[in-house]
């Protein structure tokens, strides 16, 4: 063989190789998919995909299979952790990329980062010993701490590094123009900040937002530790309607979680077909995210 | 020709010294910018004039680290106890990029006013209209008030910005080389613009462009950076004098093409 075609070969093959490793995380998505949906089958024929979504009975030994309760904790929790953890992240971001002098910045993104990366079980530890005890305090019916508001306020600090991310990053790309040009028509600075550069942030910060949410829908471990796992369509505990809050309630993934170890049959696949209802969900948020991202890119 | 002595200052600068940091970027500079004249600063990259027009209206308040002697003065009142608000309010500034917010250009115009209290929409749009008429716009954006001000061309964006810095009706006008992103014609309309503005305006302008100063102003200061890279006022009069006789040679010699 001629060095000429040898080189030629190694070429060829290269350009494969790096195509497969691109191609696999596709491909794993897709079987993951396909492998879940798979398990679902026999629940979706078996009791019907409208029913899951409709019903809010979930007792399986009595072979009922609604998930609808699940969808509202899930639904409920991370309302609960957008309302509580975006103005946070968005103060944070603006904090830091248009008011903390360098040193503060330099102790606080780091701190933030940190945030991302403590695993889910010592938040949901933390929620035990601190945020439930809190919550208890509360004087309500039947409050015991946990329930939907414990729950919210843990996924609202671990949603908050990502959009306060980047939601920072949305914040620090305003050119450098509009806040001389807002500045310069005598804008204090807040002003500058409230009237320009959050709007011109927007497409940004609304990504944030829903890359966030899309993570707060799929936390697992920690929301099943604190929002106290009872399979109920979660309802006020007094006469405000805010104490929805208050009430327990269990998770999508947390239901998934705390039962398929026992589970089998109907049940399990049920449990699975729960999975394939998330798994449509998330994907569902985050594409709108990007979606969000590439209009605004666009203005 | 016009001469100094007869002009009323609206702006000055005395002894006045700026440091970034331990830098000395403007030494000890003493000015004055003549009542609804045109005075242009010129010089070489680097020379200090944009820093110098910055701080008419203290936009180096914004750079960390900066610190100044000296005084600026607007219609005698010391700037640096001025409140910063009132002073850019009187004190306008048109950006080398043109630098329209992305909001309507009815927004645009309307932002100024709004910050400083005028909340009335009829009053808004009587404000813009005038804005926008003596910004030399008006005609060619009446119908698309509520545009994005970043659909228009570069010249129209600018002359957009203009029209915003009027609309809060200001004494002064500092222009940071205000054509310099612009092609010829747009460039040639806003200089037809700045001799209109001039009747009712100060404008102080930086430009690299000489033969623009020579075009648009009635008077000329060259700034020159010394050995310690410091920028110097060199020369200061009416352009006519700056550019046919000048008294020091190192104006000669920038005017003339031989540096910069």
């Amino acid at each position: 063989m001629t060095p000429g075609i040898r080189r030629t070969g190694i070429e060829k093959t290269m350009k494969m190789v790096l195509m497969i490793s691109a191609l696999a995380s596709v491909l794993i998505v897709l079987l993951i998919f396909l492998f879940t949906a798979k398990e679902a089958m026999p629940a979706f024929r078996e009791i019907g995909i409208g029913k899951m979504l409709s019903d809010t009975t979930w007792r399986p030994g009595n072979n009922q299979f609604g998930i609808l309760a699940m969808i509202a904790g899930s639904g409920l929790v991370t309302l609960g952790a957008v309302f509580i953890g975006v103005p946070l992240a968005l103060g944070t971001a603006v904090f830091l990329s248009e008011i903390a002098p360098l040193w503060v910045a330099k102790i606080v993104r780091p701190s933030i980062e940190l945030l991302a990366g403590i695993p889910s079980v010592v938040y949901g530890l933390f929620g035990m010993v601190v945020i439930v005890p809190w919550v208890r305090m509360i004087p309500a019916p039947g409050n015991t701490g946990y329930g939907l508001l414990s729950a919210s306020i843990v996924l609202a600090v671990m949603v908050l590094p990502t959009i306060a991310n980047i939601s920072e990053f949305a914040v620090r790309s305003v050119p450098r123009g509009y806040k001389e040009g807002s500045m310069a028509l005598g804008a204090t600075k807040w002003e500058t900040i409230s009237r320009v550069i959050i709007p011109a942030a927007k497409p940004g910060i609304i990504s944030a937002v829903v890359l966030g949410l899309g993570r707060a829908l799929g936390e697992t471990i920690a929301m099943i530790m604190v929002i106290g796992n009872s399979v109920i369509l979660p309802t006020p505990v007094t006469s405000n309607p805010l104490s929805i809050f208050l009430s327990r309630a269990r998770t999508l993934t947390g239901n998934i979680a705390v039962e398929i170890s026992y589970a089998t049959g109907v049940h399990e696949s049920a449990l699975f077909a729960t999975g394939v209802i998330l798994f449509i969900l998330i994907m569902l948020v985050n594409s709108s995210a990007r979606f969000l991202m590439r209009k605004g890119a666009r203005s | 020709m016009s001469k100094l002595e007869t002009e009323v200052t609206r702006m000055k600068a005395e002894d006045y010294c700026l440091f970034y940091g331990n830098f000395r970027a403007l030494n000890n500079i003493s000015i004055e910018i003549p009542t609804n004249r045109i005075t242009a600063f010129i010089g070489p990259s680097g020379c200090g004039k944009s820093t110098l027009l910055r701080s008419f209206n203290r936009m180096n308040d914004l750079i960390p680290g900066v610190t100044t002697t000296g005084t600026v003065y607007l219609d005698g009142r010391n700037v640096a106890q001025e409140d910063v608000v009132e002073l850019r309010k009187n004190v306008g500034m048109v950006f080398q990029r043109p630098n329209p917010f992305p909001k309507s250009i009815f927004d645009n115009v309307a932002y100024g006013p709004r910050l400083h209290g005028t909340r009335n929409r009829s009053d808004l749009a009587v404000l813009v209209e005038k804005s926008l008429k003596r910004a030399a716009l008006w005609e060619e954006v009446k119908d698309d008030l509520h545009k994005s001000g970043m659909s228009l061309s570069g010249g129209q964006q600018q002359r957009l910005c203009i029209a915003r810095a009027i609309a809060v009706e200001p004494e002064v006008i500092l222009m940071d080389e205000p054509a310099s992103a612009l092609d010829p014609v747009a460039t040639l309309r806003i200089e037809e613009l700045m001799n209109e503005l001039k009747k009712n305006y100060t404008i102080a302008i930086v430009t690299h462009n000489m033969q623009q100063a020579g075009r648009v102003s009635d008077y000329t200061a060259f700034l020159l950076t010394d050995e310690n890279r410091a920028g110097n006022l060199i020369e200061f009069g009416p352009t006519k004098q700056i550019f046919t006789t000048p008294s020091d040679s190192r104006t000669e010699d920038y005017i003339s093409g031989r540096f910069g």
